[in-house]
């Protein structure tokens, strides 16, 4: 009965890592990928220590897999939001079927701080400025 | 069949399919961002593997690799964004 029940465990977790391989595998951009790295490959492998504990039934070993899974579940959010913010300064684009970017003009790009107003680089204010000027004489 | 052949040739076969999988995208991923999330979950499933492992062998020793590896995995992350934002940040 115990080992029906390892055996199962251990079976939801292998399926949970091998859909995160697939996914990662087949995800069209690099911010879809992170998600998936985060998700399911936390889920497979806190179910797979599960079984882990659940057969051995040992004060020492449980308490050492629940501190391996507290710790996976502390640094996998912290860990990908690091890599999807250091990878949007790096300009990696969007899926092109993406819809929309929240964060497009919100960062400045030299001092990286995040605003929530939409912020004009000074590079572009001056090019809209020159842009701007014959515009407004041939109009006159 | 017992617990042991179950695991020995079901699950540590599939968790080897899903490290070639990642280790597909390691290999093509086409920027540096893609390498990185594929290096942090090739780690994740070897701290599954090694639970499985120490099932098989009965040796319960092997989960204080697990530990370790999760904590290089997470330091090897927070490492290579730091300083891929930093790159870009001195330019």
């Amino acid at each position: 009965m115990s080992d029906l029940f390892i055996a199962i465990i251990a079976t939801l977790g292998t399926i949970f890592v091998l859909l995160a391989a697939i996914g990662l595998v087949r995800m069209p951009d690099t911010y879809l990928r992170i998600s998936v790295t985060t998700k399911a490959a936390t889920l497979g492998i806190g179910l797979i220590l599960i079984a882990a504990a659940f057969y051995f039934k040992e004060l020492s070993v449980t308490s050492r897999v629940l501190a391996i899974i507290l710790f996976i579940i502390l640094t996998a959010p912290i860990a990908a939001h690091l890599i999807g913010r250091a990878s949007y300064f790096i300009g990696v684009k969007l899926w092109h079927k993406s819809v929309m970017d929240d964060l497009e003009g919100k960062y400045k790009k030299v001092t990286h701080e995040l605003m929530s107003e939409d912020i004009e680089d000074e590079s572009t204010a001056i090019i809209n400025t020159i842009e701007e000027t014959p515009n407004d004489t041939k109009n006159k | 069949m017992s617990l042991y052949d179950y695991l020995y040739f079901i699950l540590l076969p599939v968790l080897s399919v899903a490290m070639i999988l990642l280790f597909v995208r390691f290999l093509l991923g086409p920027s540096i961002a893609d390498r990185v999330i594929a290096l942090d979950l090739l780690i994740t499933t070897g701290i599954g593997i090694i639970a499985i492992y120490s099932i098989i062998t009965d040796q319960p020793t092997f989960l204080d690799i697990a530990m370790i590896l999760a904590l290089i995995a997470f330091l090897g992350t927070v490492a290579f964004s730091y300083y891929l934002e930093k790159r870009n940040k001195n330019e």
